[in-house]
């Protein structure tokens, strides 16, 4: 769709990416991304007309969870705020409608996730039909495994194609301070075969916040801020067996409604997991060669849960701030085999 | 009053159990009931695709869907992955693949696990059947595993079933284990540290001076870290309470008791406790209260009355 309102990323932060950050609560980990980007814009919490987070209680253990990472927002007095159970690129949609709506002109977004308490792959199993699936506790990685081997039998991909990948957004995250896998390393052994140690994201914790801000305030509070030209998200049918894994259809979908193909990109921030679904992305989206693909390294260099898609959306504004990219695509996805996407078009207006 | 160093940080096991229970429609109930018989049923779509397995509604039109089928047991493998370390919770325990599996009659795959003796043995569009598990309650696990089935031509006879069986599966039992590690953080490790010296730390925020406790590591109003530990207490005030009159699974606590809120001296705001040691009825806001160790010092097992006189309602009124 195409807005009337004007909404741009004016500010993005994140934290390292670590193994493990035992020394910090979810507060204590998402509190410095917060102060971080309002120092950017300058802005004061009390400034903020709508705020939104994204997270899940599942990798922390603990029902909500989010209660006490929003102390570090400052929540008195009542500010209009809101929690999605997903990753923050879902957050920051919300936030985005609500700024189309009139409702407010400025919004933080925030996501965090911390998935060194438990085993994230066990953990995810939660997340899939109760009926069918999660009794057979399919972790992650095998349900990545058996779109990656569709691939590889579809003629699509291969092993020494998936390493590529792999090791190409991990030398590209060398020059990314923020990544947990910076610079190429050893593809290892088989975690569940086709996919191998190096085909798979760092399990990591992490935060990251973003603001948006509406038409003459975002340009006021940034000298070149990161339009949102289009945004949509779609999910495929839930049955894994009624799906080609080897397609991203809502990807499509997705892109085609945010307008990501009207004119070409030269940016692309994917949410791939796992070197295989950079495969099945790229397809989807009609990438060739000449656009620049996760320069931040993307989600196998640092992969925190419930952040890494506001990630790929705040390293694609990024880009644009600082004039490396004019028109950008970030790509946010959750669930197995890339099951919901989203897609924003960012743009920089032409500089002089 | 000291700045706080950085603590080593506590850690503990966390284990999160739930047995979700989940009702049936009537496509799943005949499903699960279904394969507690050995039977296989799909549900065929308005298009005539038949989807094993089944759902109640269309993926792609979001029709209802009844009309049941019954369907073979053998298959072919549409996909697969090679899993040489297998989780707890898993079908099998020995190294096998995960593969999506179309059953003779389907249009759609079905996930489980394959028997096979390593991945060299495995490969998109080998036939393979089902293994039952010996004992069966109608769950997907019903199918202990698929496993080789070279020989045999593939079944593609589907017949008309009316999804009636006795007795059947209404409800399936979601039941699930997660093990996690649980660090509480800088400011919470103090609190507990200090708790387990009997002294009780609050967290003062550096904005808006006001005292937290239990703290934890932000203030809510100003939304900055609280770093400077203040001790508080021990003694403090109720300054309001409620009395508990039916007694909690598995709490040794005689019923009724005083549940109150206790503003801990030189405290911002106050931390919730029991009151003991006074007759419940004669609990009231401003009774001065100090806490009482539990047997092995971590933490106030309760608070009860110190002897001094209650406190001015001006002095509390502000921390109710
Ligand atoms: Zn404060």
């Amino acid at each position: 769709m195409t807005p009337d309102r004007e909404v741009a990323i004016v500010a993005f932060a994140q934290t390292d990416h670590l193994r493990t950050t035992d020394e910090f609560s979810e507060v204590e980990m998402v509190m410095p991304v917060l102060h971080e980007v309002l120092r950017q814009t300058g802005l004061k919490t009390s400034d903020i007309g709508f705020t939104c987070s994204g997270s899940s209680d599942y990798l922390a253990g603990r029902a909500f969870s989010f209660t006490m990472a929003l102390d570090g927002v400052g929540a008195w007095p009542p500010i209009s705020e809101s929690h999605v159970e997903m990753d923050g690129a879902w957050a920051l949609y919300e936030a985005w409608v609500k700024l189309l709506t009139g409702e407010a002109d400025t919004a933080l977004v925030y996501a965090y996730g911390k998935s060194s308490p438990g085993s994230v792959r066990d953990v995810l199993t939660r997340q899939l039909d109760p009926y069918y699936l999660a009794p057979l506790w399919p972790d992650s990685v095998a349900l990545a495994a058996l779109q990656a081997q569709a691939l590889i039998d579809a003629g699509h991909t291969d092993e020494p194609a998936l390493a590529t990948i792999a090791t190409r957004s991990r030398e590209d995250a060398s020059a990314n301070p923020h990544a947990q896998l910076p610079g190429a390393r050893p593809q290892g052994e088989y975690i569940v075969g086709p996919l191998r140690t190096g085909d798979c994201p760092p399990v990591g914790d992490g935060a990251a916040a973003v603001i948006l801000a509406v038409g003459d305030k975002a340009r006021e509070l940034c000298d070149r801020p990161a339009w949102i030209r289009g945004m949509d998200h779609r999910i495929e049918p839930h049955a894994l067996g009624v799906r080609d894994l080897t397609d991203s259809p809502s990807t499509r979908l997705a892109a085609e409604r945010a307008g990501a193909f009207e004119r070409p990109v030269d940016t692309a921030e994917l949410h791939a997991p796992f070197s295989s679904q950079e495969v099945v992305l790229r397809r989807a989206l009609d990438l060739d060669d000449r656009v620049r693909v996760n320069p931040s390294g993307g989600a196998l260099a640092a992969n925190p849960m419930m952040a890494a898609g506001l990630v790929r959306l705040g390293e694609a504004a990024a880009r644009i701030h600082r004039g490396a990219s004019d028109r950008a695509l970030a790509h946010a996805t959750s669930g197995p085999c890339l099951q919901q996407n989203l897609v924003a078009v960012l743009e920089g207006e032409n500089r002089a | 009053m000291t700045s706080a160093p950085a603590p080593d940080t506590l850690r503990a096991p966390l284990v999160v159990e739930f047995p979700f229970t989940r009702s049936l429609g009537p496509v799943q109930s005949a499903f699960l009931t279904g394969l507690r018989e050995r039977t296989v049923l799909g549900v065929r779509t308005e298009g005539g695709r038949v989807l094993v397995p089944p759902v109640e509604y269309d993926p792609e039109t979001a029709a209802e869907l009844r009309e049941l089928v019954e369907i073979g047991a053998t298959g072919t493998v549409t996909t697969w992955a090679w899993n040489p370390e297998p989780r707890p919770g898993q079908p099998l325990s020995t190294p096998f693949a995960w593969v999506l599996v179309r059953l003779d009659g389907a249009d759609t795959a079905l996930l489980h696990a394959l028997d096979a003796p390593g991945p060299d043995a495995v490969r998109t569009g080998m036939r393979v059947r089902i293994r039952w598990a010996a004992e069966r309650a109608g769950a997907i696990t019903d199918i202990a595993c698929f496993e080789p089935s070279e020989s045999g031509e593939a079944v593609t006879d589907v017949r008309e079933h009316d999804g009636a069986f006795d007795d059947p599966v209404t409800g399936i039992v979601a039941a699930a284990r997660l093990d996690y590690t649980y660090s509480p953080g800088r400011a919470q490790t103090r609190y507990l540290r200090a708790l387990a010296d009997n002294r009780t730390v609050g967290e003062r925020c550096p904005s808006c001076t006001k005292v937290y406790v239990p703290p934890r590591g932000a203030c809510p109003t100003c939304g900055v870290a609280t770093t400077e530990q203040v001790e508080v207490g021990p003694r403090g005030t109720v300054t309001t309470y409620c009395i508990v009159n039916i007694k909690a699974r598995g709490l040794d606590i005689e019923v009724p008791y005083v549940y109150a809120h206790i503003a801990l001296d030189g405290a911002g705001l106050a931390l919730h406790g029991r009151i003991g040691g006074i007759p419940y009825d004669q609990v009231r806001m401003g009774l001065r209260v100090e806490p009482v160790w539990s047997e092995d010092g971590r933490y106030p097992d309760h608070y009860r009355p110190c002897g001094e006189p209650d406190a001015d309602y001006d002095t509390y009124k502000e921390l109710l």
